[in-house]
């Protein structure tokens, strides 16, 4: 399977060609040769995903782990050393075909999305970037490879957030972004260098005994790593970013900021699984609480968001909350006993990927149509764009949870696990649930029902989306629709074997009901034209009202320790110290040579007569020493 | 008999006259005759020394006449740098010798 070194070359190379000689190429053909190469790259992922399941388990019923492609880069002592590689087992393997399908849409999407942009062929560039760095990601043999390609897409992720970059919004959201994630992933590089060097390699398997011998140090790495997982998937309180990232072209939300580069943490946490549940069991459950807590904040603050890019955002986070906790709450890597979280999160990052895809995709042709993010200039777009809000009640149900839509069967899981392990998580889990599919309806009934702005869509009337924009809605809706049924745990377990899923009755029937009645309150809230309940809810609890709005005001004290704590407490007092006395001194040492300069230039007169007076001054002088000393 | 330390005064005089008129003159012409002075006061040293020293001997006096006959030759090229200087700029005063220096 050497063939699988090609899905991180072929976007590497469509880089460098539209990179550098993108500005030389018409639009459409450098569209064309980005989406063509990404077509190629995802039949590879198909045939890799094909081939690697069809060889089957082996003889103690696993998948094994195969490494088709490896070299040592830089060695560094001993045994250890940073390879790149390609690394394929059942999860890395499925992040292929997330990643791929989920980008092979976009890149067809923005044909017709970013039609006629400036820097149509720059953006394609960053796109298969931004593909070769998650690809490259999931297949990491080591977790330096891992995290070379991780700040890659933190690179990319920036440059696309940035790429209406003559919008001042636009840049400060790419370099927020950029900057929170960069100061999580200090922790996750402190986290490697601790674990390279107390458990001798940079590999997901080290030794058992090095690692039983590192004692507490493990479990300061991981949770270190997790640092850095938490601000890549946006973990409270280091998930300010995110929402702001919804200044970038909707499509890369769609790609990078649902998708894929944000379930990057979760990723992580599955990857270390193993060392996590046999050395680190309280640093995974500790996740699990950062976990709920950042689904719960997000779905709250997501039920009052007005920009339907935000809501989406918050939804997002709040959907990656639930991986986090279903990997937190595992209790053993056997799946009949504790370890079914790991299988939940697995199956709910792939469902969840197609679906927030689609829920973007689609809220992408909405902006397309009616040309503004905020919910105060659509309604009763049904029907106007049938195809769009066929795709996006899809989306809805599914992420709502309502059977036989994807999202049901994954946070079915989830929730089994989440009661298993605590019925307290457990309860709060599925109330969150039943917020998701509130805000998600309330969501969808703001765009498509509700309140029509008459004026707007009679000035301008919204349209439906050109083909290359519906036909991944199409595809996206149809895979979200069968999803549900795939036997995901016959591919992705905690231990490797086969694990039937079950839907346990009483946990289904328990958040069918939560969502039902979630989706029955956005109904009677926001369906109608007059919606008097939502506007006195909104007037009787002001105060939580516009502290939602405002997101509680996280940003708000971010901007507080920064500026008032952090610039004026200690960065000043640095910067005066840098400006006064280390500057200073040498600003000393060369005014102190300047002024000796002058002192002695008055002897440098080019006058020959003057030396003369200079030389038997001197000559004098040495005669009178000689005769005082003999 | 005249003694040695009178010839020798006279020398030193010569010497620092000498001396003082380089420093002092801002005339090309003076202090080349400045320089003369000093050159002809160690000539005298010379003599002087060999006469009543090294009686037998005359080194000192062919370094004399040597000295003579090189002082001679370099005024002579001082001379006619003097002469080419006084065409260029009409004068040989030393401060107006700035052509040169920057």
């Amino acid at each position: 399977m050497e063939y699988t070194i090609l899905i991180l070359l072929l976007p590497f190379v469509s880089f460098l060609l539209l990179g550098l000689a993108g500005m030389k190429l018409r639009p459409a053909v450098a569209g064309a040769i980005g989406t063509a190469v990404l077509a190629v790259v995802a039949v590879l992922c198909y045939a890799t995903a094909w081939e690697y399941f069809a060889a089957g388990r082996d003889a103690s019923g696993v998948f094994p782990t195969l490494v088709p492609w490896n070299t040592v880069w830089l060695p560094i002592a001993g045994d250890l050393h940073i390879d790149l590689g390609v690394l394929l087992d059942p999860i890395s393997v499925m992040m292929l075909v997330v990643i791929s399908t989920v980008s092979l849409m976009v890149h067809i999407y923005s044909l017709g999305y970013m039609k006629g942009e400036r820097g149509f062929q720059r953006y394609y560039a960053f796109l298969s970037l931004f593909t070769m760095s998650m690809m490259g990601l999931v297949v990491a043999t080591n977790i330096f490879q891992m995290y070379l390609f991780w700040e890659l897409v933190g690179v990319s992720s920036y440059l696309l957030i940035g790429f209406y970059y003559t919008k001042p919004a636009a840049i400060a959201a790419s370099k927020k972004a950029f900057i929170v994630t960069r100061f999580a992933d200090l922790g996750f590089l402190i986290g490697i260098l601790v674990y390279g060097y107390y458990a001798g390699t940079f590999t997901f398997t080290p030794a058992a005994a090095t690692l039983a011998a590192a004692g507490t140090m493990i479990p300061l790495a991981l949770g270190l790593m997790f640092v850095g997982g938490a601000g890549k998937s946006a973990m409270f309180p280091l998930h300010i970013w995110l929402p702001d990232a919804m200044e970038g072209p909707t499509p890369v939300s769609a790609l990078i900021h649902a998708a894929t580069m944000v379930v990057a943490g979760v990723y992580l946490v599955a990857r270390m699984f193993p060392l996590f549940i046999g050395y680190a069991p309280e640093v995974l459950h500790w996740t699990a609480w950062i976990g709920a807590f950042t689904a719960l904040y997000a779905a709250v603050v997501a039920c009052v968001q007005s920009d339907i890019k935000r809501v989406l955002a918050f939804s997002t986070i709040s959907q990656i909350g639930f991986m986090i906790v279903a990997l937190g709450v595992c209790t053993s890597d056997d799946p009949h006993t504790g370890g079914l979280g790991y299988m939940a999160s697995m199956f709910h990052l792939f469902t969840h990927a197609m679906f927030k895809a689609l829920l973007f995709l689609g809220a992408g042709a909405i902006i397309h149509a009616v040309h503004s993010n905020e919910m105060s200039a659509m309604g009763g777009l049904r029907r106007y764009m049938p195809l769009t809000h066929a795709t996006f009640l899809v989306a809805c149900l599914a992420i709502a949870g309502i059977w036989p839509f994807s999202g049901f069967f994954s946070k079915d899981e989830i929730l089994t696990a989440c009661f298993a392990f605590s019925p307290v998580v457990g309860w709060v889990m599925t109330a969150i649930a039943g917020l998701t599919a509130f805000y998600m309806f309330r969501l969808y009934y703001g765009i498509f029902w509700g309140r029509e702005n008459r004026e707007l869509h009679a000035a301008h009337t919204p349209h439906e989306a050109p083909l290359t924009m519906t036909l991944p809605l199409l595809v996206l809706a149809a895979v979200t629709c069968v999803a549900g049924f795939i036997p995901f745990g016959e591919f992705v377990s905690s231990d490797g074997l086969a694990y039937t899923i079950h839907i346990d009755g009483s946990v289904a029937t328990i958040s069918l009901c939560v969502a039902v009645a979630g989706i029955a309150l956005a109904t009677w809230m926001y369906a109608r034209r007059e919606q008097p309940v939502a506007d006195r809810l909104a007037e009787r609890f002001s105060g939580l009202h516009r502290a939602a709005y405002h997101r509680f005001y996280i940003d708000e004290i971010y901007q507080f320790i920064t500026h008032r704590v952090i610039f004026a407490c200690i960065s000043t007092p640095i910067a005066w110290f840098d400006r006064h006395v280390v500057d200073g001194f040498l600003n000393l040492l060369a005014s102190a040579t300047n002024g000796a300069a002058c002192l002695i230039r008055e002897m440098q007169s080019g006058s020959v007569q003057r030396y003369c007076i200079w030389f038997l001054g001197g000559a004098l002088g040495l005669t009178i020493l000689i005769l005082l000393i003999c | 008999m005249i003694k040695m330390e009178y010839y020798l005064v006279v020398s030193t005089i010569l010497m620092f006259v000498g001396i003082y008129g380089f420093v002092t003159r801002r005339n090309l012409l003076a202090m080349l005759i400045s320089v003369e002075l000093i050159l002809n006061s160690v000539d005298i040293n010379f003599v002087v020394f060999n006469r009543f020293l090294f009686p037998g001997q005359l080194e000192g006096f062919f370094f004399t006449l040597f000295a003579i006959g090189v002082s001679a030759a370099e005024t002579a090229v001082a001379i006619a740098i003097i002469i080419n200087i006084y065409r260029n700029i009409r004068n040989i005063e030393v401060k107006n010798l700035r052509e040169m220096k920057w």
